[in-house]
């Protein structure tokens, strides 16, 4: 499986023009010049996130256009079409905002946003998004490794597994005025995926504070995974003795796994995966396994039945 | 056809209005195609919306005969082939799109598909079904089947609607609500039929003799 490099990208290649207009984009709505005024001084320091690391798992393929990344959402809090997380989650309020955490932990604990910030530096990752609905993008992420927030947790020798609880706020989230879903929504990871380096606790896209869209102020990514994995607007992280049921699995067992790691050669009951559209391109191209990241995470799942545990 | 009394002005206005609305969608997606404002992923923008406006218009087609029997009205009934072929059209393109957009010609994805994935499993033969609905729905083919067979292959029609609607519900990922209200307009649009059967005079109202 050599379907992986770490590319050494210049600097140049990636900062300059595209972030400087996301920013500006950001900063005319009237959403973003009020968050600005919220948002603290490290945070909000040199007109975004300051220094950003750039970081050595990032890919060199083109990125996903801004306006496709905020605008084409699967975000069943805001609605189960696309573009209703655009239209809809716009009042979110991300500030205050506190994550609890708790379960298998030395000390459970509720930590601020501005706390969690502190935690490490933040850098920017080019990742693969792939949606278990057979398309893709490629999105530049700001955030650190979930390992550095979980080492500070202190998790006993009992946690097996994370879990990931979402806000559960109709008034402010009125897809959960339906249930379509269990809310509120939660996701799982083993406690070693959790803590892989790949694993992205992340708060910010295109150089900017995270849109709301796109799970504000603070989610998880997990790029080797379908995106319904990659949990959003976080209120809980539990570590757990058990594997948690998510509320996917919920749903629809025989469709949503516990992994769901992307794979090609396991389909969906509905689409097959073998292929994806990554969005802004006509023609499918074949899905990796692991969505490409398998040199770095075939090893969590080694000797495992990847039909079996999908 | 070259009625001109009164009514048959009014029919050919009421033709020409269903004309224009029936072709408003595709308009709408051709403009919106040609101002790449078809969203982040345009090929499914496609496939929905020629997928929704085949089975609505199916819906709509359906709906002229318990419409003739409720209300006596006469122009349902001469509206039902133009939608029933608009119907045909748009499942036409929601078939092309699929095939040339989506899967560009990818035989063995597509068959794959057909075999694999039970949404398309019933969207195919639904699809095929008013290929001969389509191709007899001439004046000169009702005659040259007569009307009764015309009539029989014609209840081809609820196979295909009922194979459209459960297409729907097994495609969308967890949101039903969409298909369950085409389910539920399409078992209204039966069961007015069954109950029309059953109770038979109860649901008759005398005919007016003014029928076009
Ligand atoms: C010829 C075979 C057909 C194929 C290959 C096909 C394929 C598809 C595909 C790929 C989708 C999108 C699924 C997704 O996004 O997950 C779709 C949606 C849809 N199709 Fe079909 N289809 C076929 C026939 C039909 C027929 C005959 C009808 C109606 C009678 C129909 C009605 C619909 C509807 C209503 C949708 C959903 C639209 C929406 O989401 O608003 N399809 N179809």
């Amino acid at each position: 499986m050599k379907n992986y490099h770490y590319p050494k990208i210049p600097a140049a290649e990636i900062t300059p023009k595209h972030l400087f207009q996301a920013r500006r984009k950001f900063m005319q709505t009237a959403g973003g010049a009020a968050l600005a005024a919220l948002l603290p001084q490290p945070l909000w320091a040199a007109g975004g996130f300051g220094e950003i690391k750039k970081s050595e798992f990032s890919t060199s393929e083109a990125l996903t256009p801004l306006q496709s990344v905020t605008g084409y959402n699967n975000f069943y809090e805001f609605g189960t079409g696309k573009d209703d997380p655009a239209a809809r989650a716009g009042n979110l309020k991300t500030r205050p905002w506190s994550v609890r955490i708790e379960g298998e932990v030395k000390k459970p604990i509720t930590l601020d946003i501005d706390q969690i910030l502190k935690i490490a530096p933040l850098e920017e990752r080019i990742y693969r998004l792939r949606c278990v609905e057979a398309w893709s993008m490629v999105v530049p992420w700001l955030g650190f490794p979930l390992a550095e927030l979980i080492k500070c947790a202190e998790p006993t020798g009992k946690a097996k597994y994370v879990e990931f609880v979402s806000l559960h706020d109709p008034q402010q989230m009125p897809g959960q005025k339906s249930a379509v879903l269990d809310w509120p929504y939660r996701e799982g990871l083993r406690l070693d995926e959790a803590m892989h380096p790949l694993t992205l606790l992340t708060v910010g896209l295109y150089g900017e504070v995270l849109p709301p869209q796109n799970g504000a102020p603070l989610r998880i990514v997990v790029p080797w995974k379908y995106g319904f994995k990659s949990a959003k607007s976080i209120v809980a992280i539990r570590f757990l003795e058990q594997q948690p049921t998510t509320s996917w699995m919920q749903a629809g067992p025989s469709e949503y796994g516990f992994y769901a790691n992307v794979n090609p050669e396991v389909d969906h009951p509905r689409w097959s995966q073998a292929k994806e559209r990554r969005i802004g391109e006509f023609l499918k191209r074949k899905t990796l396994m692991f969505n490409g990241y398998a040199e770095q995470v075939a090893p969590l799942y080694a000797g495992m039945d990847l039909a079996r545990y999908f | 056809m070259a009625n001109v009394s009164l009514d048959g002005k009014a029919l050919a206005r009421i033709k020409i209005a269903a004309f224009c609305l029936a072709l408003l969608p595709l308009g709408k997606l051709g403009f919106n195609a040609c101002l790449d404002n078809l969203g982040a992923n345009p090929i499914e923008k496609i496939t929905h919306v020629t997928g929704f406006w085949t089975l609505t218009l199916l819906m709509v087609t359906l709906a002229a005969t318990p419409l003739r029997r409720l209300s006596g009205w006469s122009w349902p009934i001469r509206l039902r082939r133009m939608l029933g072929l608009f119907a045909f059209g748009y499942g036409s393109l929601h078939l092309l799109a699929y095939l040339v957009l989506d899967q560009f010609f990818d035989w063995e994805a597509i068959v794959q598909d057909i075999a694999k994935r039970p949404y398309i499993t019933v969207g195919f033969p639904a699809f095929l079904l008013m290929v001969p609905l389509a191709v007899t729905s001439t004046d000169k083919m009702l005659r040259r089947l007569g009307g009764k067979n015309w009539l029989r292959l014609h209840s081809l029609v609820y196979p295909c609607a009922i194979g459209g609607v459960v297409h729907y519900w097994w495609l969308v990922k967890k949101d039903l609500s969409n298909p369950l209200a085409f389910a539920s307009v399409l078992a209204i649009l039966l069961g007015v039929r069954v109950a029309y059967r059953l109770g038979g005079p109860l649901f008759r109202r005398p005919k007016p003799a003014r029928s076009t």
